[in-house]
């Protein structure tokens, strides 16, 4: 079966994927094993000569500017389980997000009113739990929601743990909780290695999570969950009568996609060791789910790339000088221009899933028919 | 953990489900309140003859309009059953209540003597009711093989966490899946086409996907809704080889149907519906020639039409 499918796959004009689909499977295995080894090597892209100095950040330093990079791609992958895989419009990705940035600031920091200080290791399950938690209590009464409805109530849960986030003394809002511990480990001359100064260390945790998360997400995409979502999305009806449980994993969806967004909220309160109630805009959501379509919803490569993209733009335009202006200023318009470009020239994404695309002319075939 | 976990009937459901513990087996707490709900395939041990499905007075609204008027007719196992009428008859209505799409505003119906009225449509599925959709509901950016083992995983358990972790369940329960929804592509004929997408199959080979897919739930019943619509007559009669195949298999059968000759030579049984109401039962011969079945079919009324 896996021959036959690479020989369809094979037939799709992208030679890229083409050739990558028709090799041996250790010889796949052997490039993704090299492009994750490339990965680690990302810190030190600026002694490539001519070329790296060109990709590297000079608003921010390189290292800060991956790991941002990897939080979002973790935001993302999170976020395509649930829009790319179960088709379920989620547009209160921060929520989650929130819920375990808060979690881990709470149990952690000292200006918690808990006064627990627990080390970073024990707050981090405890924050993926809570953020698993928080998607179960708000899939279960909106689940049954389609659609449009869903994506509001989404929308209304953000902005609810923004607000909550914002106003109660207990999460400090603006003030936020600083002084958060870092991971354990230290250099053999006693130095801490995860610290605010150096991010690298914190780049490559967030890489290894974010290649466990990709292994995770594929391994349950070519499952029967995987299939169950694939058919939800296709015929939801027809999906129950075939005897799948729409609502169980829909559930599911969320509750995963909800703890690797609180997943992303344990990394990025971690490095600056500070978190407030600011970050958790809707633009946030927006932007998430932005980097998932423009990447290719329900497609890995494609939430990976979309999470590159919507936090590498706007940090290698820091201290770019356009018309007289940080070109960072510019961002949000920048990506009003990209997504547009983006929805007409290539609506299924810029690395697409073959049935999402499939499924998108399938739909534009309806439109003009 | 979700394997063990058991879905409470839902709360509107629960009106029709506490009377309806019929004694099949013999759990002494079944008899306090509803037993928690097994996914368990029901009606294998009735023996061939004995009722399997018993519609009971079922009586159905769409605001005004009565699609079922007190309809009640018995399904026996190991039969052929032929469920016809004009358009709008109520056939489709009649097999949207089975598989639990539309509820009942009375009446019950009983499957292996347990309530269906009121449960989830997956949960019916399990029970052992399968269905085809009258017009032709495939997943379509799915390969044949992978629709029909959505089917077939309606009797897996590989939970979200044997998929993540790709525990020995996960492995074991696709390579049987796949196995055995390759046999039912093979035994309806289109294992050739395994690996091509629902949508790019022709018309006739997505009707046999939507039978393996529903075979593939492993059902007591199927039901096929107007499985010949747009057939030729060699199509059809290949159906009728089909049909009988899967009765041979133990399958007992309820099939919707306009084309009369189709139903007449494949069926043991026939209720003849009009206007939502039961008009005749029996074998085709008796209902062939019944008076009220002709002027159905042949003097219905201009206005009605």
């Amino acid at each position: 079966m896996s021959e036959t499918t690479a020989v369809t796959k094979g037939k799709l004009r992208n030679p890229l994927r083409g050739w990558y689909a028709n090799l041996p499977r250790p010889a796949r295995w052997a490039v993704l094993a090299a492009v994750a080894a490339l990965a680690y090597l990302l810190p030190y892209v600026a002694q490539v000569p001519i070329v790296g100095p060109q990709i590297i950040t000079t608003g921010i330093d390189w290292s800060s500017a991956l790991f941002n990079m990897s939080y979002y791609v973790l935001l993302a992958l999170g976020l395509n389980v649930v829009v790319g895989f179960a088709g379920l419009l989620d547009l209160g990705y921060v929520g989650f997000f929130a819920v375990g940035a808060l979690t881990v600031a709470v149990l952690t920091s000292p200006d918690s009113q808990l006064q627990t200080k627990w080390p970073w290791l024990a707050a981090v399950p405890v924050a993926i739990a809570l953020s698993l938690v928080s998607g179960l209590v708000l899939g279960w009464p909106t689940l049954r929601l389609r659609g449009d409805y869903l994506a509001i109530v989404t929308l209304g849960f953000a902005e609810i743990i923004r607000v909550a986030a914002d106003s109660t003394g207990f999460l400090r809002g603006d003030r936020g909780f600083s002084k958060l511990p870092h991971p354990p480990g230290t250099y053999s001359d006693g130095k801490p290695i995860f610290g605010i100064i150096d991010a690298t260390p914190y780049f490559w945790l967030g890489l290894t999570l974010v290649i466990l998360v990709v292994i995770g997400a594929r391994n349950l995409e070519r499952s029967r969950v995987g299939r169950s979502w694939l058919a939800i999305r296709e015929d939801e009806e027809a999906a129950e009568v075939m005897g799948v449980r729409t609502i169980k994993f829909k559930l599911w969806a969320f509750a995963i996609g909800a703890s690797i967004g609180g997943l992303g909220g344990v990394l990025f309160a971690g490095q600056p060791g500070f978190v407030n109630s600011s970050s958790f805009q809707l633009l946030f959501s927006i932007l998430v789910l932005a980097g998932v379509v423009m990447g290719g919803s329900g497609n890995i490569p494609g939430a990976i790339l979309g999470g590159v993209l919507i936090s590498y733009i706007p940090d290698r335009l820091r201290n770019v000088e356009v018309f007289g202006k940080d070109a960072f200023e510019y961002r949000f318009l920048l990506f009003g221009l990209l997504i547009i470009l983006i929805m007409i020239f290539r609506p299924q994404g810029l690395i697409p899933s073959r049935r999402r695309a499939a499924e998108l002319k399938d739909r534009a075939k309806e439109v003009q028919a | 953990m979700s394997e063990t976990r058991r879905e409470e009937p839902s709360a509107s459901g629960a009106e029709t489900l506490i009377d309806s513990p019929v004694p099949t087996g013999s759990s002494p707490a079944a008899s306090l309140h509803e037993r928690p709900f097994s996914s368990g395939k029901r009606g294998d041990d009735i023996p061939d003859g004995e009722p399997l499905l018993e519609v009971d007075q079922v009586t159905l609204r769409f605001g005004g309009v009565v699609a079922l008027n007190d309809v009640s007719f018995t399904l026996r196992k190991g039969e052929i059953f032929g469920l016809i009428g004009p358009n709008g008859a109520g056939k489709t209505t009649c097999f949207n209540a089975m598989t639990g799409v539309f509820r009942p505003a009375s009446g019950r119906i009983r499957f292996a003597g347990e309530t269906v009225t009121g449960r989830k449509k997956h949960e019916i599925t399990r029970m052992g009711i399968a269905r085809t959709f009258q017009n032709v509901r495939l997943f379509p950016e799915m390969t044949a093989l992978e629709n029909v083992m959505v089917g077939a995983d309606s009797r897996h358990k590989t939970s979200v966490f044997s998929a993540l972790f790709r525990l020995p369940r996960h492995w074991r329960e696709e390579r049987e899946g796949r196995a055995k929804s390759m046999a039912l592509l093979e035994f309806v004929g289109i294992a050739e086409r395994a690996d091509d997408l629902a949508r790019n199959l022709p018309y006739g080979a997505q009707r046999r996907l939507e039978i393996a897919r529903a075979l593939a739930t492993e059902p007591t019943l199927l039901c096929l809704d107007e499985p010949a619509a747009g057939f030729t007559p060699a199509e059809k009669v290949e159906l009728l080889a089909l049909i009988r195949a899967i009765r041979a298999r133990g399958v007992t059968v309820l099939l919707i149907e306009h084309d009369m000759r189709l139903v007449m030579g494949v069926t043991d049984r026939i209720v003849v519906l009009e206007f939502g109401k039961k008009i005749a039962e029996g074998t085709p011969a008796e209902v062939r020639d019944d008076p009220a079945v002709v002027a159905a079919y042949l003097g219905v009324p201009a206005d009605a039409a």
